[in-house]
């Protein structure tokens, strides 16, 4: 148990580290540099006019549906890992299974591309 | 109290230590990186390229930092400031955190941990966030489009990503990265009496699933021709049109080091690590760290080469490519590989 935690130490370690030199990385210009912000400076770029609305707009429902097929098939992908690594010490009957599986998965690939959840004209 | 030192200070500090030099010497690598995207580009164009700062303008990427930490940080008034900041930060710090884990040598690896490829890829996923983030906290109509864009392309090429990485563990039958590179000692190549040379990669027996992993890692990282996020014909800078002074350089920052990250993952999965091409006597002397800089260097060079040579795609051919033909293709090659491997008596 402590050397699997072990291993992880040295991760956390080195996100702390990234972390610092993100850290100095954003603080420095707001420490050294010239500042005279106005009103113009501060709006909003939309091509040299002001900006109309509210930029937080409804947005196509076609991005919704590519992140939701994302996880199912991420999912899909994330089942895989755990086979892939045994497949050596498995047999036929551990094959199968999970061509059973890929295989209902890719019925509901072809409904998908048949119903046209994949086309953006 | 000695032994408090000896048990916990000291390691914590050798820790430290490597963390620090192989942060520093990628930092490094990237500026340079930088400098050479530039520059092929320019040579593809004719042009000269950055060459004023320095000797071939070696000194250029030191400069840009410099300049960019003097200019005056903006914040627009109606942004959401505390994401604003935490966007680039979590981009950066992301960028940077895949890297505990890549073996650059044998037992040259801050963190040897067994599920490596897994945690690279959780990584690269959640370095979606930092777009989103900084698409919404900006709250202006380019980079909310830009972010939406993003977040769509970069999880399409995800999955094909992840089909790509099954493939080659039914070929490793382990997660941890050095295994990977070990597994590649002996391959086609010995099979055809060639053994320890170029030819025992994995690159070669799974050929068609390293061209798609070539390009899904263009297209993941909004690579020319996908870098339809900012596509500066529409979108201008994308999702970094609010951003100036440092925050506009930590995206830069951190897309370079993504870049990096998948040169050396290409290098990693397919071209043998830190493995010499040839098995002889004076290319196995030479140490492995130079065998693997030179390999993801040379996977960067196509990478700028494609940079220069592709005109950019459309969104809906993107979107095509992604889920049409990648996904159906790297799926039949799961298919493929595991049956081969079991009627081949090899698993």
């Amino acid at each position: 148990m402590t050397d699997l935690l072990g291993s992880y130490i040295p991760i956390a370690i080195f996100i702390g580290i990234s972390l610092v030199i993100g850290l100095a990385l954003l603080v420095a210009p707001f420490a050294v540099a010239f500042k005279a912000p106005d009103s113009e400076k501060l709006s909003a770029y939309e091509c040299g006019f002001n900006a109309f609305d509210d930029a937080r707009m409804k947005f196509d429902i076609r991005f919704y549906l590519v992140s939701i097929l994302f996880i199912i098939f991420d999912l899909e992908v994330a089942f895989l890992f755990p086979w892939a690594v045994a497949f050596k010490g498995m047999g036929w009957f551990g094959f199968w299974s999970m061509m059973v599986f890929l295989g209902v998965l890719t019925v509901g690939f072809i409904y998908e591309w048949k119903k046209g959840a994949l086309e953006w004209e | 109290m000695d032994g408090f030192f000896s048990t916990y200070v000291w390691p914590a500090a050798i820790m430290i230590g490597q963390t620090l030099l192989l942060l520093v010497a990628l930092l490094i690598f990237i500026a340079y990186i930088l400098l050479a995207d530039r520059k092929i580009w320019a040579a593809v164009q004719l042009r000269r390229g950055p060459n004023v700062v320095g000797p071939f303008g070696l000194f250029q990427s030191f400069a840009d930092l410099l300049k960019f930490v003097v200019k005056e940080p903006v914040i627009p008034a109606s942004a959401n400031k505390v994401l604003f900041l935490l966007a680039p930060l979590v981009t950066v710090t992301l960028a940077l955190a895949a890297w505990a884990v890549v073996p650059l040598n044998e037992n040259w690896v801050i963190a040897n941990i067994n599920v490596g490829i897994l945690y690279v890829l959780a990584i690269s996923s959640l370095e979606v966030y930092g777009i989103i983030m900084g698409g919404w906290a900006s709250n202006s109509k380019y980079p909310f489009l830009s972010a939406l864009r993003s977040a769509a392309q970069m999880v399409s090429y995800e999955v094909s990503i992840g089909f790509v990485i099954v493939t080659v563990l039914l070929c490793v039958g382990s997660l941890n990265l050095t295994d990977i590179v070990n597994s590649q000692r002996d391959g086609l190549g010995t099979m055809i009496g060639l053994p320890g040379s170029f030819l025992d990669w994995y690159w070669l027996p799974l050929f068609p699933m390293f061209i798609v992993f070539f390009i899904s890692a263009l297209a993941e990282t909004n690579r020319p021709p996908f870098d339809l996020v900012e596509a500066e014909s529409e979108l201008v800078a994308g999702f970094m049109v609010e951003y100036g002074s440092t925050p506009y350089m930590m995206f830069m920052l951190g897309e370079y080091a993504a870049i990096c990250l998948m040169c050396a993952l290409t290098t990693i999965l397919f071209l043998g690590g830190w493995l010499p091409p040839v098995d002889v006597w004076f290319l196995n002397w030479v140490p492995g760290i130079i065998w693997f800089v030179l390999k993801a260097t040379l996977v960067f060079f196509m990478i700028a080469m494609v940079k220069a040579f592709v005109p950019r795609y459309r969104y809906d051919q993107l979107m095509r490519l992604g889920w049409k033909v990648f996904l159906p293709l790297s799926l039949v090659m799961v298919f493929l590989v595991a049956v081969t491997l079991k009627l081949g008596g090899w698993a």
